[in-house]
């Protein structure tokens, strides 16, 4: 069966080749285009891995982040935060609020997926 | 008559005196002998002959010796008296007496008198020479703090402001509202500008440094503090204090071993920097923040399409129209970013307003001075000059680059005589550098502005154009072949007249020193004394008038207008006034505009009085104040205590009541007969300020007067006040 990754980001223009290439690669993909949409979509569809971009509407991906965590239902679903602000207290705040791994905008479509499939232990 | 003839005359008189005696005794005995019997009669007759010529003896001898009284005792008693008046006073000479001892004793004496005279008169040009030159030195502080860009207050360890310039006094005094409320002047307490914690926190920053420097290396040392605050205002200070070190035997506080009398402040407004520091920030964080999530979708396009390239061909137009979207929305973040940047840019250079014409006259002297090489002066001229346009550009640079390009033409061209002209082109100036006649080629001009300038002596890394792009222009090299004529034009953004100009120090009449300072107030010291005991001559008062719709303010009658002005140490500041009109919100009575000629017109528009009560209370603050009659100013300020939340207990000294101590038997104590009295010109009178500039100078008469009197005191002059008859009217 295939994995199901969840894409949470507002930018279409990103979310375009993400979904393109998991795709390609093999995995069920999901995406929600806001942060109360993004964990409605955790909650339902259960996905292995949660790619969430920090600054959403409605809600921003470190309070996505801290619900997910905050729900033991959910605490296998692992969570990989893409940003566009590179700061290294952005960094520590994300893995600080349960994040396993983050990726600063803009990154490479092959590290990425090596990312992916190191969280989902491919 | 000679001292000889004297002692001769002395001598005959005595001998005639003694010679009388023996005669008289000689006829008694003889008429007693030669008789034998008592013959009443004739004996009673000889007595009486005796008698006589006693008398007549006795009378001559009293005249001769009262001549030589007056000669011998009175007249150098009169001497002595002449001298202990002259012992006063400088110019007086001893009359001649009548004696030749006595003239001898006056000439020596007159001796004296004139060589005690010409040492005055030198003690005294000394001083005057003295005083001359700490004159000189106190105008050339006062040209030297006018202009600096900074604000300077220098100030005791009370805090006390000893000295400011006119900068410090527009950054200091300016109210939250943009008003002026005068918070700074001579004598005032820096405090009410600066928290007092603030100020002493770095007063004893100043000891570490002193410590251990002075260990270093033996020598003495001080350091200086810095701190940033903000005043009322609202701008950003940047605070520089080092300390004023005093002179042996000076009272202060000691430093690591040196005695320090106060400290200097300099100040430099950080405001517009630090808005610059942070809007830079800003810039470069919107761009490397901005910028990550569009590199970002272009990035991932990019490479979907290059490694995917058996995609779908609607799948491909979705990614070119990614990339063409992103990379369109990148560039004209960049486009704002660079615009922004550039004005930031514009900033950082050191340009300064200069007015045109004054640059174009100093370029057309530069270019004609000597001649460079073997060349004669290139003769210069200016056309067309538009006088009023300013121009914020890097002087130097610019005139520089002016002479580099007429000189080359000189050398290269043999050109003779070159134009400038400065024209307003829109929003840009255009300064043309124009010669008719022998001109190059595009390629070589383009050259010339962009060689680095060496011209004879000079040598400079950059070029016309690295000159003119500082300055935010652009250069070219145009020629008109039906005139002749070519020209380098340079276009520049044209500036606005500054408007911050540092006002030059208002000049004091002479011999009166320029009132922006007073280092006399250095050996004040406040809180040692009640102000009830201090001396007239050391307080610091406010004189000050008001103008009122009409004479009852119990009856609803309101101040229109206060002005007040300062006296320190016995000085009049004219330089720092209050002066301010407020609308009254009720009408003026047809009298009352009779006397000051403010109409209701003028008082439309100006703030209410509970408004300017507190920033006068604050002008008032630490000052005796002064009024004429000022139990009837005091009485409309104290009826508005509640209304504006300041309370006037301050002393209060009358000038109307001082004039009746000083002056008990005139009819009237009217400030107009007042200043006549005591010689005071009268002028501007029944305007507020005005009389509170008359009702001061008659202050400043007074206090000679008053100590003569004995009145020397703040308390001596309030008693005083009050026991005369005056003091018992109420309003």
């Amino acid at each position: 069966m295939s994995k199901k990754i969840l894409i949470a980001d507002d930018e279409q223009n990103i979310v375009i080749s993400i979904e393109f290439l998991l795709r390609r690669e093999g995995f069920e993909v999901l995406v929600a285009s806001d942060g109360v949409e993004a964990l409605a979509k955790v909650r339902a569809e259960r996905p292995e891995l949660v790619l969430l971009d920090v600054m959403m509407p409605k809600m921003n991906g470190f309070d996505v982040c801290q619900a997910l965590r905050a729900d033991p239902d959910l605490s296998a679903t692992r969570i990989l935060m893409l940003t566009a602000k590179g700061r290294d207290t952005e960094v520590s705040k994300g893995l600080g609020l349960g994040a396993d791994g983050y990726m600063t905008k803009p990154f490479s479509t092959k590290e990425l997926l090596a990312e992916v499939r190191r969280l989902l232990e491919m | 008559m000679k001292a000889p003839a004297k002692l001769v005359q002395a001598a005959a008189l005595v001998s005639l005196f003694l010679l009388a005696v023996v005669l008289a005794t000689i006829a008694v005995i003889l008429t007693g002998g030669a008789d034998g019997s008592a013959d009443g009669s004739l004996q009673g007759g000889r007595i009486v002959a005796l008698v006589l010529l006693t008398l007549a003896a006795c009378a001559v001898s009293y005249r001769v010796l009262s001549s030589w009284y007056a000669r011998y005792v009175n007249a150098p008693l009169r001497m002595a008296e002449d001298l202990a008046a002259m012992t006063a006073h400088t110019g007086l000479r001893l009359t001649e007496p009548a004696t030749d001892e006595l003239r001898a004793l006056g000439q020596a004496a007159n001796h004296l008198l004139a060589a005690r005279d010409a040492l005055e008169n030198d003690v005294a040009e000394r001083v005057r020479e003295a005083r001359a030159s700490l004159e000189e030195e106190r105008s050339r502080l006062a040209a030297l703090m006018a202009d600096l860009s900074q604000s300077v207050v220098v100030c005791n360890l009370d805090g006390r402001v000893l000295l400011y310039n006119q900068r410090a006094k527009q950054a200091l005094s300016a109210g939250p509202d943009g008003s002026n409320a005068e918070l700074l002047g001579l004598g005032r307490s820096i405090y009410t500008v600066f928290d007092r914690a603030l100020i002493e926190h770095a007063l004893e920053r100043l000891q570490p440094v002193a410590r251990d420097e002075a260990g270093g290396d033996g020598k003495k040392a001080i350091g200086s503090a810095q701190f940033v605050t903000a005043t009322r205002a609202g701008r950003l200070l940047r605070a520089h204090m080092s300390p004023v070190l005093g002179g042996d035997g000076q009272p202060g506080a000691l430093v690591g071993d040196l005695p320090v009398t106060g400290f200097v402040l300099v100040l430099e407004d950080v405001t517009q920097t630090n808005e610059r520091h942070a809007r830079r920030d800003e810039l470069i964080q919107s761009l490397i923040e901005g910028g990550r999530g569009p590199l970002g979708s272009l990035r991932a396009a990019a490479e979907m399409l290059s490694d995917f390239s058996d995609m779908a061909p609607r799948q491909r137009d979705r990614f070119l129209g990614v990339i063409r979207d992103e990379a369109g929305a990148l560039s004209a973040q960049f486009e704002k970013a660079a615009a922004a940047f550039s004005n930031d840019l514009r900033e950082r250079w050191l340009l300064e307003e200069i007015l045109g014409v004054e640059l174009l006259a100093v370029a057309a002297r530069r270019i004609g001075e000597q001649g460079h090489g073997e060349h004669r002066p290139l003769v210069v001229k200016t056309e067309d000059v538009d006088e009023s346009l300013w121009l914020r550009v890097d002087s130097f640079g610019l005139l520089q680059a002016l002479r580099y390009l007429a000189l080359r033409l000189q050398d290269e061209y043999e050109v003779r005589d070159v134009r400038l002209s400065l024209k307003r082109s829109g929003d840009l100036a255009q300064l043309d550098l124009y010669w008719v006649g022998t001109f190059m080629n595009n390629e070589v001009a383009m050259s010339w502005l962009q060689d680095p300038m060496n011209i004879g002596s000079e040598s400079s890394p950059l070029s016309v154009v690295d000159v003119i792009e500082r300055c935010n222009g652009e250069i070219w090299f145009q020629r008109e072949r039906v005139s002749h004529r070519a020209f380098f034009r340079t276009m520049l953004p044209a500036a606005e007249a500054p408007k911050d100009l540092p006002r030059a120090i208002v000049p004091a009449a002479e011999g009166e020193r320029p009132e922006f300072y007073d280092f006399d107030i250095f050996h004040w010291s406040s809180g040692s004394h009640e102000l009830d005991d201090r001396s007239l001559a050391e307080l610091s008062y406010t004189v000050f008038d008001t103008e009122t719709t009409g004479l009852q303010p119990s009856e609803g009658d309101e101040i229109i207008q206060i002005g007040a002005t300062r006296i320190v140490n016995r000085r009049l500041l004219r330089h720092e006034c209050f002066d301010q009109l407020i609308d009254p919100r009720r009408a003026l009575s047809p009298q009352s505009v009779k006397v000051h000629g403010i109409t209701r017109e003028l008082l439309v528009g100006q703030p209410v009085i509970a408004a300017v009560l507190p920033p006068f209370h604050a002008f008032c603050a630490d000052t005796v104040m002064v009024g004429h009659n000022a139990a009837f100013d005091m009485r409309f300020l104290q009826l508005k205590e509640r209304q504006s939340g300041v309370r006037f207990d301050h002393p209060v000294l009358d000038t109307l009541l001082l004039s009746a101590v000083l002056q008990p038997n005139q009819n009237t104590h009217r400030l107009e007969a007042i200043a006549e009295r005591l010689g005071v010109s009268v002028f501007g009178r029944h305007t507020a300020l005005g009389d509170a500039m008359v009702t001061g100078e008659v202050f400043l008469k007074m206090l000679p007067l008053l100590a003569e009197m004995g009145i020397t005191t703040l308390r001596q002059a309030r008693e005083a006040s009050e026991r005369t008859y005056h003091a018992r009217l109420k309003y």
